[in-house]
């Protein structure tokens, strides 16, 4: 399958997971939501463009916000990890080059030590900026960090489930061949 | 000049990421403050028909409660037709005047249209529900929304086949009601906590509330349900230092499982709001 079309399709099934199903569950704790979606994001190859990177999830986020009927509130907090993946991804890589010896973050490409580090960070990151928005408009700091981290806590665990489930291989590039 | 395209040349993801961030967040404000955002009648259009599709398929799992839900309002509803009614006095007739309309000027007031629920959530602090009705069928902004067994919301948006409605479960959502038994009036808010629990202000000390009590909709303070639909039961009643009750209420609505609700709209809502509208301006 090409880079386009697996890309395309997993577009449409984040989408309606975190809609049809996620969204779905009855509420367990006031604290708890279960965000998995932006697993999207994380997935993405290393060889997209930043800029191109950034407007990717800002579609995706807007797409997810007219099922919730909260435009912006998850385009804004996908815009933001796009923009900061770059950054993690470049401190965590093992080694020089990894980026173009495999396509995309995985735990094979990046070790499974990175690459935790690098879901935990940008789940927080997404997180902590989509509670603030929430927080803006009510709730006292309390509501902000419980939500923050019963929210995060669920959120790596799902993706952690989903890594394990969906299990990528990647293939190990090389100029050579 | 040449340092400026020198700047944003080297900026540009930078640049670019604000540029996003503000159109995000000025989408995100802009809505919460009109119901209204770009593209909303399109976008509304394609998530109703995905989620049209969703509940024909989700229905299925719940059509044994619907079904009974809908027989016994049917009972209900049979209940009240007038030909259950025997008239006990024979010596009196009835005379059908020959005036073919009412010269005491009845008219009708409420006009109800049906509707299926298509996407419905509970879960977040602002729930909302799509149901399958919109300007062609003649809903529109502001109506409220009725289901079987209470209140459910107001109608915020519409495109042409699909409406949004902001359920009660919604952070902005407010609600005048009153006491069934005093009929003394209030607001009804919710805090985003829990789906079960609503909060309701401004009842004075001096009405006598219960627990177990019946809230229902208010004959003033909002022209979008008839009086005395019923809205929920008080399950708390907490005394704080003011002279007003904050009284905590289970909505009547099970917004987990409806289906099929009614949109009812108040022919003389425009009229009245232009009297009121008129006289603040006198004032």
């Amino acid at each position: 399958m090409s880079d386009m079309l697996r890309n395309t399709v997993r577009f449409v099934v984040f989408i309606l997971v975190q809609e049809f199903v996620l969204f779905q569950i009855h509420p367990l704790h006031r604290f708890i939501v279960p965000y998995v979606y932006f697993l999207y994001i994380l997935w993405l190859p290393f060889s997209m463009g930043r800029a191109s990177l950034m407007l990717l999830s800002f579609v995706f986020g807007l797409t997810l916000d007219y099922f919730t009927q909260t435009p912006g509130l998850h385009a804004a907090a996908c815009v933001l990890i796009a923009y900061l993946r770059p950054f993690v991804v470049n401190i965590l890589l093992p080694q020089e080059g990894a980026e173009q010896n495999y396509k995309s973050p995985s735990p094979v490409s990046m070790g499974w030590a990175p690459y935790f580090l690098y879901v935990v960070v940008l789940t927080l990151v997404h997180n902590i900026y989509l509670v603030l928005l929430e927080w803006l408009q009510f709730g006292s700091f309390l509501y902000f960090l419980g939500k923050v981290l019963a929210t995060s806590g669920i959120s790596i665990m799902l993706i952690l489930i989903a890594e394990l489930l969906f299990f990528r291989k990647e293939k190990f590039r090389t100029n050579t061949a | 000049m040449r340092n400026i395209f020198l700047f944003i040349r080297r900026y540009f993801n930078f640049v670019f990421f604000v540029v996003l961030q503000i159109a995000a967040l000025y989408i995100l404000f802009h809505y919460n403050k009109f119901h209204e955002a770009v593209f909303s009648g399109v976008a509304n259009e394609i998530t109703g028909t995905v989620g049209g599709r969703y509940s024909d398929v989700a229905s299925y799992f719940s059509l044994k409660k619907t079904n009974d839900q809908l027989a016994k309002e049917n009972t209900e509803l049979r209940n009240e037709l007038l030909s259950n009614i025997d008239r006990p006095d024979t010596t009196q007739r009835v005379i059908q005047d020959t005036v073919p309309y009412d010269t005491l000027g009845h008219y009708r007031k409420y006009v109800w249209r049906d509707a299926k629920v298509v996407n419905n959530s509970v879960s977040l602090p602002y729930n909302t529900l799509t149901i399958n009705r919109g300007e062609k069928q003649g809903v529109q902004k502001n109506m409220g929304v009725i289901s079987p067994g209470g209140v459910v919301g107001v109608v915020i948006n519409t495109s042409n086949n699909f409406a949004v409605v902001m359920s009660l479960l919604h952070r902005q959502s407010r609600l005048a009601v009153s006491l069934k038994k005093t009929g003394e009036s209030g607001q009804l808010s919710w805090d985003g906590v829990s789906p079960e629990v609503m909060t309701l202000k401004n009842i004075p000390k001096s009405a006598q509330v219960a627990i177990g009590d019946s809230v229902v909709t208010s004959p003033y303070g909002s022209y979008r349900f008839p009086q005395g639909i019923m809205v929920g039961t008080i399950t708390d009643i907490i005394d704080d230092k003011s002279s007003f009750y904050v009284l905590k209420i289970k909505p009547s609505t099970n917004f987990f499982n409806v289906q099929y609700v009614s949109v009812v709209e108040n022919l003389q809502k425009d009229e009245q709001a232009k009297l009121e509208e008129a006289t603040k301006n006198v004032q």
